[in-house]
């Protein structure tokens, strides 16, 4: 008999009686402190129900609220019968009704029998823990907190306000420091009843019947002065989320559990009948020398992490996240390409060889979305339709690339497309942008209309590609953008492609030895002159070369031979 | 500028908002609601009990009007009763095929019957809130149809009571899900079922990912569009698609009411099922098995009542295509696995539960 189990008690109490029964039959002695909420009848059923199993006690009942004096009470007065009715016991194990033995109890007395001086208690300082949640570190042990958090939260923070703009701090009792953890632990007799025969108990249990919490901190704290050796873990598995509320466990954790190699886990949600079953069952098979609730952690702190940034690039029911905490706005790199497909003959070919990335058209066409090879639905049902795409533009390429995760997509797009997404591209940091700025005037260049029209169209495509360029160019832009002039990108093209191709970061990428076609820019220089003459002066191209310019050329005289 | 479209776009600047604007729409919407609950009110005389059984006093309760559902009603009440729902609350709107007496004999199952006009009713919810009111207060109440099957995280291992108990001790009351429609491969007309299979296993595929969102200007919910009909029949319309979001278990207090189908809900802070932040909160998908062989004949039919929606002329085309037996199946849709694939698509997630 080295093991004794306090468990605490408040609901569920079919669930607390078949583990109360498995403590007994391993050979623990258990004693049972009921919340004083609950009815009287309920506890009567409770206590009657437990009548046949040999060395369980009820302690004196007390109210427990969380974060209450109630909870420290409670197990003060349960251990303090079972050091004083069970004298055999080595070891106090403190559990709640919701706690689950995971490992046979003969397991649990073998291991502390080979421990016998260790107290297992989580035990850190306030300063050197991040475990608090919702802003109390210290100040839980330095102010006082008449109201309940649960009932009275206006009053509760209201006063803590108050306290601290007059700097009315309490002092800490003399000869001890605040430690917290855990509030499940398992201590030595010797420990345990140094705690609670202390002369100083009742400056203690005044100080702390106001601290925040006491639960996690009243015995962490007081362990600190009589330990011989203090393992600072808990040998119950608890997790928390990132609210700082219990993890619950249900059936699908089974397999989870089994590999944790722990004791005891909480909290148990108590319809779980198929980890009931199998852990209750001392054939179970689970066998481990050292509890390793690592394992668990991991995966647990990855969940967590999910959870609290969400997955980047999903927008859906659950997750609207507003401007800036999006978390990633896409959920992964990509690619825009914007007047190379008007420069280059067979843009979109070429650079799916090249790269082997997935390439589009113009994805924001106004007259239908340019899928690859010109589907007309694409991954995820997304459809061709322009009108269902330009309802929520920036929603589509989301998406998009949410759809097509793992595998990088590429589009081309320009002052001809509808310019909803515009700033979106702009500020998306995986966004990669490449423009040859004016290129949009080759296709005008090798039209054959009017020229009044082409001129009117050429002044509304120079004022939506600047204006496009002043959201590339804005302090707000986050994306990797990089601007050519149409001259300049003339001048060195291939130099240009190979930069942008490299950034593209494509796998086993060869030097770029096949080029695309250009189309044939000759004549359009003068194209261009022709429209500044007309009035309309496109500056987004640069400096073109007006290469054959008309000049009225002086017919060549021969230099006359000066004859002294 | 932001994926969400946060004020109406026709407004142009930004809607002003101070103490006394907020104080006078939240007053507004306080009148709205208690002209809801009236108009339900006047309602509860169209219900006549057909069987009223010991209805339990915990779980889950669950409300639903239907008319001629005897192709779906077996494989249906299954499904809700696999997750654990306590008891059934029916509304049947004057069917012929024997719904009503099939239902009125399930011990779990309490029905009204009622031969008054849907579309007058709120397209059902009139009647459901009278009930809600009466036998719904203080608890978990999940209103869906009778085409809708909700899955969410771990729904076959966990049952509601799990879920419940988790969204109490989040201080959550009320739960959103994504309406996901289902549909089958090859012509609608042609694909086989037979009453009181599992529909899934006919309407077993949905587009992926079409989904757009925005914050609702009035009762800021999640506004979301997209989906197969979206796709197919709204093409050129896309502003009157279909809305997929609805907050289907809501834990229930006198005076609440929902407003179009269970797609909005007033007081409005119920509709704030989702997070504005980084995270996700828990969100579950309703299999929406709209597209059973039938399809053809019930769209007639109700191209002929004309109950269905606000303008039903507006809808003729749409009825009109589904009598004309389309094929809603392409290459690219997805074949419904198990919840673990909804959740990987990114269609629901977990939040903090489980």
């Amino acid at each position: 008999m080295s093991v004794g189990v306090v468990m605490l008690v408040h609901n569920a109490f079919d669930r607390a009686e078949q583990v109360v029964r498995h403590w007994s039959a391993g050979g623990c002695p258990v004693v049972i402190h009921v919340d004083k909420n609950v009815k009287r009848a309920a506890y009567d059923d409770f206590v009657r129900s437990l009548a046949d199993v040999p060395d369980v006690l009820f302690s004196k009942r007390h109210r427990c609220e969380w974060g209450t004096w109630g909870i420290v009470a409670a197990s003060q007065s349960a251990s303090s019968m079972m050091l004083a009715k069970f004298p055999d016991v080595r070891h106090v194990y403190l559990a709640s009704g919701s706690c689950l033995p995971l490992r046979p109890i003969k397991d649990l007395q073998a291991y502390l029998a080979k421990r016998p001086r260790t107290d297992f208690i989580e035990s850190a300082t306030t300063a050197d823990v991040p475990w608090t949640q919702g802003g109390l570190d210290f100040e839980r042990f330095t102010l006082r907190f008449p109201f309940s958090w649960r009932k009275n939260r206006l009053l509760f923070d209201r006063y803590v306000e108050f306290q601290r703009r007059f700097k009315m701090y309490r002092r800490v009792p003399e000869g001890i420091v605040p430690h917290m953890g855990s509030q499940w632990w398992c201590l030595t007799r010797q420990t345990l009843s140094a705690i609670l025969e202390d002369p100083d108990r009742k400056v203690y249990d005044t100080y702390f019947r106001r601290v925040w919490i006491p639960d996690e901190s009243y015995f962490q704290t007081l362990v600190r002065l009589y330990s011989q050796s203090i393992e600072s873990r808990s040998l119950t598995l608890s997790k928390f989320d990132y609210q700082g509320k219990p993890h619950i466990f249900y059936d699908d954790h089974l397999q989870l559990l089994r590999r944790s190699d722990c004791f005891v886990a909480r909290k148990i949600w108590p319809e779980a009948n198929e980890l009931y079953d199998n852990f209750l069952n001392e054939e179970n098979p689970l066998k481990g020398a050292e509890p390793n609730p690592g394992k668990i952690d991991r995966i647990f702190s990855k969940a967590v992490e999910r959870r609290t940034r969400g997955r980047a690039g999903l927008f859906m029911q659950s997750r609207l996240p507003r401007p800036g905490h999006e978390n990633g706005f896409t959920s992964s790199p990509y690619s825009v390409f914007e007047g190379f497909s008007e420069l280059f003959e067979d843009f979109e070919p070429w650079l799916a060889r090249m790269t082997g990335t997935r390439v589009h058209g113009h994805l924001y066409a106004k007259e239908g979305v340019e899928f690859e090879g010109r589907q007309t639905t694409f991954s995820g049902a997304l459809c061709d339709n322009a009108k269902l795409r330009d309802h929520h533009a920036q929603l589509f390429l989301v998406n998009l690339i949410w759809n097509t995760r793992g595998e990088r997509q590429c589009f081309q797009f320009g002052p001809n497309d509808s310019q909803h997404v515009s700033w979106d591209l702009a500020k998306d940091p995986n966004a990669q942008i490449s423009v040859i700025s004016g290129a949009w005037a080759i296709p005008l260049f090798q039209s054959n209309r009017n020229f009044s029209d082409i001129r009117a169209d050429a002044a509304e495509l120079q004022r939506l590609e600047s204006e496009h360029l002043n959201a590339l160019r804005s302090p707000w832009a986050k994306a990797r953008i990089r601007i050519w002039t149409l001259a300049d990108f003339i001048e060195t093209p291939m130099e240009a492609l190979q930069t942008v191709l490299d950034e593209m970061g494509a796998k086993n990428l060869r030097r770029v030895t096949e080029a695309p076609k250009m189309v044939d820019l000759s004549g359009f220089g003068q194209f261009l002159q022709n429209l500044k003459n007309q009035g309309m002066h496109p500056y987004l191209m640069g400096d073109f070369p007006t290469d054959n310019v008309p000049v009225n050329e002086r017919p060549t005289r021969r230099k006359p031979y000066l004859v002294r | 500028m932001f994926p969400f479209i946060l004020q109406d776009e026709n407004s142009g600047e930004q809607k002003k908002s101070n103490v006394f604007s907020d104080a006078w729409f939240s007053y507004r919407m306080r009148w709205k609601r208690r002209r809801l609950l009236l108009r339900s009110l006047r309602r509860r005389r169209e219900l006549n009990r057909l069987s009223v059984h010991g209805i339990p006093e915990v779980g889950v309760l669950v409300f639903a009007t239907m008319r001629n559902e005897m192709m779906r009603i077996e494989h249906w009440l299954e499904h809700y009763r696999a997750l654990g729902v306590a008891h059934f609350l029916i509304v049947d709107n004057a069917s012929d095929d024997g719904t009503a007496d099939y239902l009125a004999k399930q011990s779990d199952v309490s029905v009204w019957v009622t031969p008054n006009s849907y579309k007058d009713s709120r397209f059902g919810v009139d009647w459901l809130t009278c009930l809600q009111i009466k036998y719904g207060a203080g608890r978990w109440c999940l209103t869906v149809d009778a085409d809708e099957l909700l899955v969410y995280p771990d729904s076959d291992t966990s049952g509601l009571d799990a879920l419940t108990q988790h969204l109490d001790a989040n201080g959550h009351d009320a739960f959103g899900a994504l309406m996901l429609d289902m549909y089958p491969k090859g012509p609608v007309a042609q694909a086989q079922y037979s009453a009181g299979d599992d529909p899934i296993q006919t309407v077993s595929w949905f587009d992926a990912d079409n989904y757009r969102a925005k914050l609702h200007p009035v009762f800021g919910n999640l506004w979301i569009q997209g989906g197969v009909r979206d796709r197919v029949f709204f093409g050129s319309q896309p502003e009157r698609s279909p809305t997929l979001n609805k907050t289907p278990l809501v834990k229930w207090r006198k005076g609440y009411a929902y407003v179009t189908s269970t797609h909005q809900i007033l007081p409005r802070r119920l509709n704030d099922v989702f997070d504005l932040g980084e995270r996700a909160k828990v969100s579950g998908v309703l299999l929406h098995t709209k597209f059973l062989p039938n399809i053809g004949e019930k769209s007639a039919e109700e191209l002929e009542r004309g109950q269905h929606f606000e303008n039903s002329d507006l809808y003729q085309p749409y009825y009109g295509a589904l009598v004309d037996d389309p094929d809603l199946w392409f290459e690219k849709s997805v074949k419904y696995e198990d919840t673990t694939q909804l959740e990987t698509l990114g269609l629901m997630t977990r939040g903090t539960w489980g």
